[in-house]
C-alpha cells in the first residue's frame, strides 16, 4: 500500500513540477520539502497538488479521500510540509476510509 | 470542444428546458433530480441525486467526468423557494431553503471545480434571483439564499480564475414554472411592475444569459451576477 502512494504521491510532484517549469522538486525523497512558508510551492501551487492527489488516490484505490479538511489543516506539524507526511496523511485516510 | 455539462435540478421547469437547449447545441448533456425524469431526451443522461446528498452528487460528477472524458461546464439551476411572511417561516424551512439553495450548491460546485482544475478549464454558472436586489417581502429566507449564492459567486470566481475557471450567476425574474406557482396575481404583478420590463420572464431568457457565460470568448468573465428583466 505504501509503495502505491508514494508512486501517486512522486507522480502528482513531478506533474506539478513540469507544469510550474520549477526543478526545486524534480526527483523527490521523503524529506524533500513541499509547502513550508518560505520553501516549497505556493499556496495555490499546494490546492492543485491536493486536488489532483484526492483525484489519483479515488482512481487508484476507489474510494473517495479529502486530505484538506480542517482535521489536516490545523494540525501543529503541516502534513503538507513534506512529501514523506504527505504520504503518512493519505494512508492515514485511506485507513480510515477503508 | 468543450461541450461535457451537468446541470442540476433537470425534472422540470428551467432545468428541463436547458437539458432541450443545451442539447439542440450538440452539448453532452447529464443532469440529476431527486427522482427519476419522465420522458427523458435522447442524448440525456439522468442521474438520481439530490444536491443536498454529497455522496451521491459526488458519484453523479465523477461519474459523468469518467463516461465523458471531463466535465466543462455546471450549472446549478436546483433550487427551492419559500414563500411567506418571515415571522411565519420556522427555522426549520429556513434551514431546508439553504441546504439545497446553497450547501448543496457549494458541495457541487467543489466537486465539480476539483474535475475541472484537471483540464485547467470550466464554467461554473450559478441562480440567484431577482428576489434577493429588489428585497422582496415574503421571501426572506429564499432571497437570503441566493444572496449567499451571489457572495459564494464572487469570491469562488477569484480563487478558480488561476485555474481557467469562471464562476458567473443568472438572476430571473419570476418565470412561470412550479417555483412560483402559489404566488398571487396581485402579488406577482406587483413584482413586476418593479422591473424595468414589466413581464414574466421566459426560460429562453435564462437560457441566453447561460450561453453568454459559458462561451470559449467570455474567458475574461468572471465574479458576474446578471438580473433579468432590467433589476439593478
Amino acid at each position: 500500500m505504501r509503495d502505491r502512494v508514494q508512486v501517486l504521491v512522486r507522480e502528482a510532484v513531478n506533474d506539478l513540477n513540469d507544469e510550474l517549469e520549477y526543478d526545486g522538486l524534480r526527483d523527490p525523497t521523503e524529506e524533500t520539502v513541499i509547502f513550508d512558508g518560505s520553501a516549497g510551492v505556493d499556496s495555490l501551487s499546494l490546492v492543485s497538488l491536493i486536488v489532483s492527489l484526492e483525484a489519483a488516490c479515488e482512481a487508484e484505490f476507489g474510494v473517495e479521500v479529502s486530505l484538506a479538511d480542517e482535521r489536516a489543516m490545523s494540525r501543529h506539524r503541516s502534513p503538507f510540509r513534506t512529501v514523506g507526511s504527505l504520504i503518512e496523511l493519505i494512508l492515514e485516510r485511506l485507513e480510515a476510509n477503508a | 470542444m468543450h461541450d461535457v455539462m451537468f446541470i442540476t435540478g433537470t425534472r422540470k421547469g428551467i432545468g428541463r428546458f436547458l437539458v432541450d437547449h443545451y442539447l439542440e447545441r450538440g452539448y453532452r448533456v447529464h443532469g440529476c433530480s431527486r427522482g427519476e425524469m419522465e420522458d427523458p431526451p435522447d442524448g440525456y443522461t439522468h442521474h438520481v441525486a439530490d444536491v443536498t446528498d454529497g455522496a451521491a452528487m459526488h458519484r453523479a460528477l465523477t461519474g459523468t467526468a469518467r463516461s465523458e472524458g471531463s466535465l466543462d461546464i455546471l450549472v446549478n439551476n436546483a433550487g427551492i423557494a419559500s414563500m411567506n411572511h418571515a415571522l411565519l417561516t420556522p427555522a426549520s424551512t429556513v434551514r431546508e431553503v439553504f441546504s439545497t439553495n446553497v450547501f448543496g450548491l457549494v458541495q457541487t460546485s467543489i466537486d465539480a471545480a476539483k474535475i475541472m482544475t484537471q483540464h485547467k478549464w470550466g464554467r461554473i454558472v450559478n441562480f440567484a434571483t431577482v428576489a434577493t436586489p429588489l428585497r422582496l417581502e415574503g421571501e426572506s429566507a429564499y432571497a437570503a439564499s441566493k444572496a449567499a449564492v451571489v457572495s459564494y459567486t464572487e469570491i469562488l470566481a477569484r480563487e478558480l480564475a488561476t485555474f481557467g475557471i469562471t464562476v458567473n450567476a443568472v438572476g430571473p425574474t419570476p418565470v412561470a414554472t412550479d417555483l412560483i406557482r402559489g404566488v398571487p396575481a396581485e402579488k406577482l404583478s406587483a413584482l413586476l411592475s418593479r422591473q424595468a420590463i414589466p413581464r414574466l420572464g421566459e426560460p429562453a431568457d435564462v437560457a441566453n444569459v447561460i450561453d453568454f457565460f459559458i462561451a470559449d470568448a467570455s474567458a475574461f468573465v468572471t465574479g458576474q451576477t446578471v438580473y433579468l428583466g432590467g433589476v439593478v
